[in-house]
């Protein structure tokens, strides 16, 4: 408060000069003396008005006021004492002037607790308002009261804010946490279980800020994250930009803990002990799968998924992916961000700084990764001195053999700046060139010698520091350097460069046995004209040659010493006298006098010209800490790779897991319902077992187990679906027989396996991820828990009517793999996504919704087969091996072509250059052939994607797999479900398709499928795995 | 992350402060002008300062300082970003971003602050939103706010906020369907004594006006996209169609925007449009120096090089330059030693030139160093790479948009040619 009053003071003092309308507030107290004054007097009726105002009826007199007390708080004047006045307008209708109340509330609060509490109550209403904005706000206000009376409120408001329906009002509840968090700390538990809670949600608005709080509340609870790592990852490109930086850092330090390295071990200096594990490991592998390493697939989508963000036109995203990819991605990956590290280069001075920081932390370790960009870091004359300095410094780190003349001469230019202190720095570097590269050390050397003679004095002085470093790493050529510099010796006049001159002719007096005693001889001349520095050197200098060449020297020295002894200088007079003692014998000094060669002419260790970069390496990359290079407060250190990849299936659980919490109360509920409601549960399973089934392979397997109850049902559905171009009516006619038989096998396996239903059950939302509407989302979650309340079991009421997409019943969902007259569109993940999303897989929704009939509408693919196909081994490909696996996605070049991806595999030891696709057979054959690949390094692999046209038959693609010497050929046999493509078409629409085809493109096949898998969900899978085919609630479409 | 911001003016004042979290002393900031005092040009200041207890980053942008107050570990580069954002929004809505421009619509400055930042986290910092919750000051509206006591604060939660193109608002509406592009390419360049390039570089922008009625989806196409070596974009930009096809496909946000910003790939040789013949000269022993210096367009294709600036800063030693030029106007400060010539348009029959003497200090030795020579210049309806756009296509709605696409080269801070005497190797 006093530095509150002291504004007050000031502004008392300004406001006179400035005049206007500013408003000196002043306390009340001084009221009734301020008649006497009638400065004060004034101000005082200022301030008067300005609450006169505030109470008026007038809204737009209140909204002026309100904006006074604003440009008060800007300029940091106090306006505490106007808070009765404001707080009553807190109910305002207007909504500007509300929102200028909210600035002041939240300014002021913390001062004026009692009169805060007024307000508390209308807040409280806002929370409940209709509107979204409203509530928000209401809440980010009272988060924002530092009050700590008001913690359970603010505890309340936040938990019914997370699991409010419009994001916007969760993501409040997201920065809430933080507020309340910082304002008691005791809440922690309870936040935590919100955090936990948020973490769940599939909004992209509300990722970032949920993220954020949890780095800030509980940065130590990486079990939280594990379930929603996976969504986190797939999310990311949609998040906003700046909840991208704050989730890609967090997901950085998740992967230090849970992934391996990914680093071969001749970059593992550090644990030798691991080092030898993996390794051997390694060597296993290497046998078996001639692969060295395998990196987890969720390791790997990481890395996937970040890297367009490096496009991004926000340089802080930039910088936190390529950090992420230096400390998370295989040595051979990382080269990838070097182009947009430069091109940040080119944005903000300030940008510039930050990035140029990191860079120089990463030359140190890896020189390749920049040296081809070495020109962009070439200083220029308008860049500021820190920028030229750490330019400097990575154009030093770049330095090697086969550059280092480009960049001397560079250097060369820099030496001449008008700006002295970089110029200093540049010869520090020429220093490090100079020793890093043995090569030049003689030409820098030299060129360091010529910059003696420079005018500029830090010039001169810093060359010399240089030289004398140079040649103490270099002790055996000196003389003929020695000899030089005492030949300049006289043209030289920089004291201090003098100094380090005659420092180095009296340390290596020996090597110049015949030049140092004739420039003591000069010294003595002249030693009373030199400045004091230098001639503490020549004392030095004559102390050291009387010690080695006493018989020519002992003279000198005893002039030198006499001249020393009756110097104005107590600094000069010292050293002689301590000189005296310790070189001339004498009886009272005799312990001293034996070490005294030791003690002068004592080996110095060589000073080591490294980065002052070198130290930063410890610290993550483009963090506060790394640029100050000391730990700044809340900073989370990296952890090393751990030896042994943690629980990979923590992850997978993320399916599963959410659940085990509600399972109990789920389960109760089940086995309340009647039977009718059976099916609804069901088909809620069913969809979701799909979802798990194109979330992962993995995830798939954990249901089979419940499948053995449903043997008769699979083998129907499989049926209906293996001929599914015809009009099964069979299936219907048995539906009533059959549905008796599940409803007792359902029996069974709902008591049997109740848990692991219900599971399936609260994964619903899981599955919905991809969902990059937030609103939709949110419904299509209510959705599925409005289901089995009113959903009603009746399949043959359902096959009459018609549907609108929207409607989407979940309740058809099991009925809809045993009656394929029963049309109905279903929401399969990605369906819903709106045209708009900037993701691809909507882009191409709403392109190809142009070119095909309007009633046909592509479905994303719900599954996405893991499976691969070998197209070239790497024995026959001479070191190249190639994979193929149809990725189920509409093929981005052209509607009619069924998109490819191939992974290239380089196997040989040498580096494959120029692959590409050559020749194709037959000649009709239309490829959309992916870009030729430069060069592929050893043991490297890329993946690149293909559209191939077979044009709706199953005929091979036959190609040649080019690289720049060979010619390999090639071909890819679809599958016939790979030619289809998953559409979303009303029954009427379906039909008359079909009607349509008239049997000439049928194709059947059987599926061999043991009793023991049977359940609806292992049918589709089945499937699914051969057919790229949506899922729709009451029949598989394929065309 | 930011706890909170300080506006500082050339002169030291605090104009301006906003806090987010708890208030944060105004003497935090002691810190700041200390390093301000050590620096000598303003630029020097270093973005980053670490005090006791907290931790300041600032930019410099028009010659007001923002410094951000932070208390714990955040990556200096989402700071600075943010600043950098900040600037731009105002720069947006009020045109200028000076002092005065800021003094006199605190009010909107502080709403803006308030949206943009929620405890420090930033909230809504895309302009269509900002300029749905609060509309920027017109004439106009002030007028009609102080008539009506109508308000510039938006009642409802922009719409983009909540949709998957949060860059865009709904219900666009123009009676003018226009869509603008303008490719503006930079050059940077140092070039050596003797004329040759040591290192050039093309960066460009595609900068976009569009004001198009309702939710177009545009796709935008090069003859030449591999020339493209780098790009960043626009979050509107559908990043794998770029990957796959290399098209641009977006649905843009309504107004101005920087659609795309690319470097042209560095193996193509960059034509430099204008040469320089020079002749600086110190004799030892005299008090003279001569100055001579020609330029010429070359490789422009044609274009007029216009708008062509030439400064330089000249040795310490040079007291006072009297030169003679043939077009365009010189001015000399003898205090920086800074000589600026404004040229204007070259001529490619009558070459500019700038010609005189230069008069040493008395007694001074001869200057060892030849200066440098910063030259901007601009080349309109050409883009010095070569980058041509094929066409824009609109889907999605219906009308026929006036589509316009205007090149431009610039050469801003950078052609320099370096000067300089081989020292030594």
């Amino acid at each position: 408060m006093s530095s509150g009053a002291l504004y007050n003071d000031q502004g008392g003092a300004e406001a006179a000069v400035e005049a206007g309308q500013e408003n000196t507030p002043t306390t009340g107290g001084t009221g009734g003396t301020g008649a006497a004054f009638r400065l004060f007097n004034t101000d005082f009726k200022k301030n008067e008005d300005l609450k006169e105002m505030l109470e008026s009826n007038k809204e737009s007199l209140k909204l002026e006021a309100m904006k006074r007390v604003v440009g008060l708080i800007a300029k940091g004047k106090n306006a505490s004492e106007l808070f009765p006045a404001v707080v009553k307008n807190v109910a305002s209708k207007n909504i500007e002037l509300k929102k200028l109340v909210y600035v002041y509330l939240v300014r002021y609060a913390e001062e004026q607790q009692d009169l805060a509490l007024l307000s508390i109550s209308t807040f409280q209403r806002a929370l409940k308002d209709p509107n979204q904005l409203i509530r928000a706000s209401a809440l980010r206000v009272l988060s924002s009261i530092r009050v700590p009376i008001i913690v359970p409120i603010m505890m309340l408001a936040i938990k019914e804010a997370a699991a409010d329906l419009s994001p916007y009002v969760r993501k409040t509840s997201a920065h809430a946490i933080q507020k309340l968090y910082s304002l008691d700390p005791d809440q922690k538990e309870q936040l935590i279980e919100v955090i936990e809670k948020l973490l769940k949600d599939k909004s992209t608005l509300v990722a970032g800020s949920v993220v954020m709080a949890f780095e800030e509340v509980c940065p130590d609870r990486i079990d939280l994250i594990h379930k929603n790592y996976r969504k986190l990852c797939n999310l990311l490109v949609d998040v906003e930009e700046w909840g991208q930086v704050v989730i890609i850092s967090m997901l950085t330090r998740y992967a230090r803990t849970q992934f391996t390295s990914p680093w071969k071990e001749g970059f593992m200096f550090d644990d030798n002990e691991k080092t030898f594990y993996d390794s051997d490991a390694e060597e296993k592998k290497d046998q078996e799968e001639t692969k060295p390493y395998t990196m987890d697939p969720d390791h790997r989508l990481l890395l996937r998924n970040t890297k367009p963000l490096l496009q991004s036109r926000n340089t802080a995203v930039v910088m936190a992916v390529a950090q992420l990819y230096w400390h998370l991605a295989p040595k051979q990956e990382v080269c990838i961000v070097t182009k947009s590290l430069v091109r940040l280069l080119r944005s903000h001075r300030e940008v510039q700084f930050i990035v140029l920081q990191n860079i120089a932390t990463m030359t140190i370790q890896r020189k390749g990764m920049f040296e081809p960009y070495m020109k962009s870091f070439y200083v220029r004359s308008t860049d500021a001195t820190h920028i030229k300095t750490l330019k400097l410094e990575i154009l030093t780190n770049l330095a090697n053999e086969a550059n280092i003349s480009t960049i001397l001469r560079e250097f060369q230019t820099y030496v001449k700046s008008q700006d002295k202190e970089f110029a200093a720095a540049t010869i520090q570097a020429i220093g490090r060139c100079a020793t890093n590269i043995s090569e030049v050390t003689d030409t820098c050397l030299n060129g360091l010698v010529l910059l003696l003679s420079n005018r500029d004095e830090t010039v001169v002085a810093e060359s010399v520091v240089v030289i004398k470093k140079l040649l103490q790493t270099q002790p055996t050529q000196h003389s003929d350097i020695i000899r030089h510099m005492a030949k300049l010796f006289d043209s030289i006049t920089v004291s201090m460069a003098r100094a380090s001159i005659l420092w180095l002719i009296g340390e290596y007096c020996e090597r110049v046995p015949k030049i140092a005693p004739d420039v003591l001889r000069k010294m003595a001349k002249s030693f009373t004209a030199e400045d004091d520095i230098v001639k503490l050197q020549t004392v030095n200098l004559a102390a050291k040659l009387y010690l080695t060449n006493s018989k020519q020297t002992k003279l000198l020295t005893q002039y030198i010493l006499n001249l020393g002894k009756y110097d104005q200088n107590y600094d000069i007079r010292d050293r002689t006298r301590f000189i005296r003692q310790l070189i001339v014998p004498s009886e009272k000094s005799g312990a001293l006098n034996k070490y005294a060669r030791r003690i002068l002419l004592a080996s110095k260790p060589a000073p080591v010209l490294e980065s002052a970069f070198k130290d930063r390496e410890r610290f993550q990359l483009g963090s506060l800490s790394h640029s100050l290079n000391s730990k700044a407060n809340g900073y989370h250190e990296l952890s090393d790779w751990p030896a042994v990849a943690p629980d990979q299936s923590v992850r997978n659980v993320d399916v599963i897991e959410p659940v085990k919490e509600r399972a109990p109360a789920l389960g109760k509920t089940r086995k309340n319902k009647s039977q009718d409601k059976f099916y609804s549960d069901e088909e809620d399973e069913n969809e979701e077992e799909e979802e798990e089934g194109s979330e992962s392979s993995e995830s798939s397997s954990s249901s089979s187990e419940e499948s053995c109850s449903e043997s008769e049902e699979e083998e129907e559905s499989e049926k209906s679906s293996g001929d599914s171009g015809k009009n099964s009516s069979s299936s219907e006619e048995s539906d009533d027989s059959e549905q008796e038989e599940k409803k007792k096998a359902k029996q069974k396996k709902s008591k049997a396996s109740a848990d692991s239903g219900s599971d399936e059950n609260g994964n619903g939302p899981v599955g919905h991820d991809s969902c990059s509407s937030a609103e939709s989302s949110s419904e299509s979650g209510s959705d599925s828990e409005d289901d089995s309340a009113d959903s009603p079991p009746p399949q043959k009421k359902n096959a009459n009517k018609s549907q609108s997409k929207v409607v989407m019943d979940n309740s058809k969902n099991q009925v809809s793999l045993l009656d394929l007259d029963d049309f109905s569109p279903v929401p399969v993940n990605t369906s819903q996504s709106s045209v708009l999303s900037p993701s691809l897989m909507s882009d191409l929704e709403g392109l190809s919704l142009s070119n095909m009939s309007p009633t046909l509408q592509v479905t994303s693919p719900t599954f996405s087969p893991v499976k691969t196909h070998e197209l070239l081994h790497h024995m026959s490909g001479k070191g190249l091996s190639a994979t193929y696996h149809f990725p189920r996605q509409p093929c981005l070049y052209q509607p009619s072509m069924v998109s490819v991806q191939l992974t290239l595999t380089n196997h040989s030891d040498q580096i494959l250059e120029e692959i590409h696709v050559g020749e194709r057979s037959p000649a009709g054959l239309s490829i959309h052939c992916f870009n030729t690949i430069e060069r592929l390094q050893p043991e490297a692999s890329v993946t690149v994607s293909m559209g191939i046209d077979f044009s709706d038959s199953t005929q091979a693609a036959n190609f040649q797999l080019c690289t720049k010497e060979d010619q390999f050929n090639v071909s890819i046999q679809p599958g016939v479900g790979e030619l289809l493509t998953p559409c979303t078409m009303t029954q009427q629409d379906f039909s008359k398709e079909q009607g349509k085809l008239m049997g000439m493109n049928e194709t059947s096949a059987t599926l061999s499928v043991s009793t023991a898998i049977s359940s609806a969900h292992a049918v589709s899978n089945q499937v699914l795995s051969v057919a790229n085919v949506g899922v729709v609630s009451s029949g598989s479409v394929s065309r | 992350m930011i706890h909170s911001l300080f506006l500082v003016n050339a002169s030291g004042d605090i104009f301006l402060e906003k806090h987010w979290k708890s208030v944060v002393s105004r003497s935090v900031c002691d810190y700041f002008f200390e390093a301000q005092e050590r620096a000598t040009e303003p630029e020097n200041v270093p973005p980053v300062i670490s005090t006791p207890h907290h931790y300041l980053i600032s930019v410099l942008r028009h010659r007001i300082y923002f410094v951000a107050v932070i208390q714990s570990e955040v990556p200096p580069l989402f700071v600075i970003e943010f600043l950098h954002r900040v600037v731009d929004t105002f720069q947006d809505y009020f045109g200028v971003c000076t002092e005065a421009a800021i003094k006199d619509n605190v009010v909107v400055v502080y709403e803006l602050l308030e949206e943009m930042l929620d405890n420090g986290f930033p909230l809504a910092t895309e302009s269509n939103i900002l300029k749905e919750l609060i509309k920027p000051p017109t004439i106009l509206r002030t007028m009609v706010n102080t008539i009506t006591g109508s308000t510039n604060v938006g009642e409802q939660l922009p719409t983009g906020q909540l949709s998957v193109v949060p860059w865009r608002r709904t219900g666009v509406k123009y009676t003018n369907n226009e869509a603008y592009f303008d490719v503006v390419e930079e050059i940077d360049a140092i070039i050596d004594k003797s004329g040759s390039t040591i290192t050039a570089e093309i960066q460009g922008v595609i900068d976009a006006c569009v004001k198009l009625t309702g939710m177009p989806d545009l796709t935008l196409s090069f003859m030449n996209p591999r020339l493209l070596d780098d790009v960043s974009f626009h979050p509107c930009v559908r990043f794998k169609r770029w990957e796959a096809e290399r098209i641009l496909s977006f649905i843009p946000p309504d107004g101005n925007f920087r659609l795309l910003s690319y470097h042209v790939s560095s193996q193509n040789l960059v034509a430099i449009p204008v040469y320089v013949k020079h002749n600086i000269t110190f004799r030892e022993g005299s008090s003279q120096g001569r100055f001579d210096l020609t330029l010429g367009p070359k490789q422009t294709m044609g274009k007029a090089v216009e708008a062509v600036l030439v400064s330089s800063q000249l040795p310490r030693g040079v007291l006072n330059a009297n030169l003679n030029p043939s077009q365009g106007t010189y001015t000399f400060d003898p205090v920086t030693k800074l000589l600026t010539w404004d040229v204007g348009k070259i001529n490619p029959q009558k070459l500019p030139s700038l010609k005189g003497t230069m008069s040493l200090q008395a007694g001074a030795s001869k200057p060892d160093e030849n200066p440098t020579i910063n030259i901007q210049l601009k080349i309109q309806q050409m883009a010095i790479s070569g980058l041509k756009v094929n066409r824009l296509d609109m889907y999605g709605e219906k009308y026929k948009p006036f589509k316009g696409i205007k090149y431009m080269t610039k050469a801003g801070k950078s052609v320099s040619s370096y000067l300089f005497e081989f020292l030594f190797i």
